[in-house]
């Protein structure tokens, strides 16, 4: 909100320098040790000259968009379904006592479970593929959406529920126009922590259940001593990552607008 | 008021109305000792007593967020038993809907009831001039300042077009200017509502000057149980004219209110 236009320019392109400093140092530190004064055997780290390299070649011959567009399918798919079954659940136990009661304890009892133990289980029922990444990844989503969706459901405020009960409101409405807009704030955080858990445990899934996948990828360069082909694995994994973060935020304050100066302030 | 209004059927009626809550420790407190109280319609009644004397928890029985333990409560004939959009409500803390705009806030209630989008957008426009809110339609709550989340909810209130409205210390949270302020707003709104027909007002404060200024009637509750202790009409003409906190007569019975209310702290 600066008068002055130039000023807050000149801020901003500090702010991104003062961002990228620690990044860019730590590459600088990676080419010096591994070209100028090479430390480390290439199979240990390669140069971050050799990683590029390597990067040119997965994206020229398609293996790298191959794998990326798999990985992504099946945490599209894994969290869908996370949200389809996460939301409504969340409402009926953070709202209705009784549906609490019933279900608290079986999901207090699953929810410490690591996603990466149902490996075997997963495999044995739904085989190698697909669905099994798919049935992992949605377990680690599933919990992070219910638990924030629990929480919403819990902290509508009492106030705003008797404002609109004075209002006329109708029990309908009262949960589309009161109840949702209080709640949507933490399924929106609840999405983003489950898009988060997501990349953990699917890519720890592809490393066991799949021949496609990021996850796969990096195994597969494993057993092949190609430490370059897995540095850029992992990068991408970190990119892909902090784009999705970046959008479900853009999303968010573009779907609730009312929070932007919360955030602010 | 007139000395017809106070022959005809009053709008609210209560008969040895009790209140008894559970305490966290299991024992019982009593809140409200028989409260025999009528509202006429049109009358603007203000209830002062000390902090947590069970001011609150009669207003709420007569809002329908709580039930008595005890006597009756009556509106029109009807005996009341949950909120209604007859009897709107004003909060201390304004329980504005944060995900809404001023519009869409002061819209909340006549889009609850059905209005067509017309009507509502006609009500908003019409309430939002009332309490001067013109260009700030498209604000949210967060970005008032107190006094104007309070004509907010103030607008918000008038727009559904009750026939009782019921504030719980509206101007409690707000400073001392924009009370005064506020008071004269309170007013002059009021008067414009009253227009059509008769809107009957309940109003708690514990500002004996804010009581004085306002009221037709005044009540002094003792300190809980709640009884009501004295019942004090108050002779200025209306409109009421700001230089009226100056006369004697106003000196006089702030006094005699204050020498009530020093036995019950």
């Amino acid at each position: 909100m600066s008068a002055n236009g130039s000023t807050s320019r000149a801020a901003r392109l500090g702010e991104i320098g003062w961002r990228l400093l620690v990044p860019a140092g730590l590459i600088a530190l990676w080419y010096v040790f591994t070209e100028i004064v090479p430390l480390f055997h290439h199979v240990m780290l390669p140069s971050p000259l050799a990683v590029i390299r390597m990067l040119q070649r997965l994206v020229s011959n398609g293996e790298l968009a191959r794998h990326i567009v798999a990985s992504l399918e099946r945490i599209l798919y894994a969290n869908l379904g996370a949200l389809a079954l996460g939301v409504p659940l969340g409402l009926a136990m953070g709202l209705y006592r009784p549906i609490d009661r019933l279900l608290d304890g079986i999901i207090s009892m699953f929810r410490p479970i690591p996603p990466l133990a149902w490996v075997p289980l997963s495999i044995l029922w739904l085989g190698i593929g697909t669905l099994s990444v798919v049935f992992i990844t949605f377990l680690a989503a599933f919990f992070a959406v219910l638990i924030n969706t629990i929480a919403g459901a819990r902290s509508v405020e009492r106030l705003h529920v008797r404002a609109a009960l004075s209002l006329g409101v109708s029990r309908r409405r009262m949960m589309t126009h009161v109840v949702m807009p209080s709640v949507a704030p933490y399924i929106f955080t609840g999405f983003r922590i489950a898009i988060g858990v997501s990349w953990m445990s699917i890519v720890a899934a592809e490393l066991i259940a799949a021949s496609s996948g990021l996850g796969y990828m990096i195994t597969y360069y494993r057993e092949v001593l190609r430490t370059d082909a897995i540095i850029v694995g992992m990068l991408t994994i970190g990119i892909i990552g902090l784009l999705m973060d970046i959008l479900t935020r853009r999303i968010e304050q573009w779907l609730m607008p009312w929070r932007q100066g919360l955030h602010l302030s | 008021m007139s000395a017809q209004l106070k022959l005809a059927e009053p709008k609210i009626t209560m008969r040895s109305v009790t209140k008894r809550y559970e305490s966290a420790r299991g024992e019982s407190v009593e809140a409200l000792a028989g409260i025999d109280l009528d509202v006429a319609a049109g009358e603007f009644l203000t209830l002062v007593g000390p902090s947590g004397c069970g001011k609150s928890t009669l207003l709420n029985i007569v809002a329908g967020f709580e039930q008595a333990s005890g006597g009756e409560v009556v509106m029109d004939g009807r005996p009341i038993a949950e909120p209604g959009p007859e009897r709107g409500v004003v909060f201390q803390e304004y329980a504005l809907f944060p995900w809404l705009s001023v519009a869409g806030n002061i819209g909340f209630g006549p889009a609850s009831r059905g209005l067509g989008d017309a009507e509502v957008s006609r009500r908003v426009e019409r309430c939002v001039a009332m309490v001067k809110l013109d260009g700030f339609e498209h604000k949210y709550p967060h970005e008032l300042s107190g006094g104007m989340r309070q004509r907010c909810a103030l607008a918000r209130c008038i727009a559904n077009d009750p026939d009782v409205m019921l504030m719980d210390e509206p101007l409690a949270a707000l400073d001392a200017l924009t009370r005064l302020g506020l008071q004269d707003e309170l007013l002059r709104i009021w008067s414009e509502a009253s227009r059509e027909r008769a809107r009957t007002v309940l109003y708690i404060t514990h500002a004996i000057d804010e009581a004085l200024y306002l009221s037709d009637r005044i009540l002094v509750m003792s300190h809980r149980p709640a009884r009501i202790r004295r019942e004090i009409r108050v002779p200025f003409s209306r409109p009421r004219d700001p230089e009226v906190r100056t006369h004697e007569t106003f000196h006089r019975l702030s006094d005699e209110i204050w020498q009530l209310l020093r036995r019950e702290i």
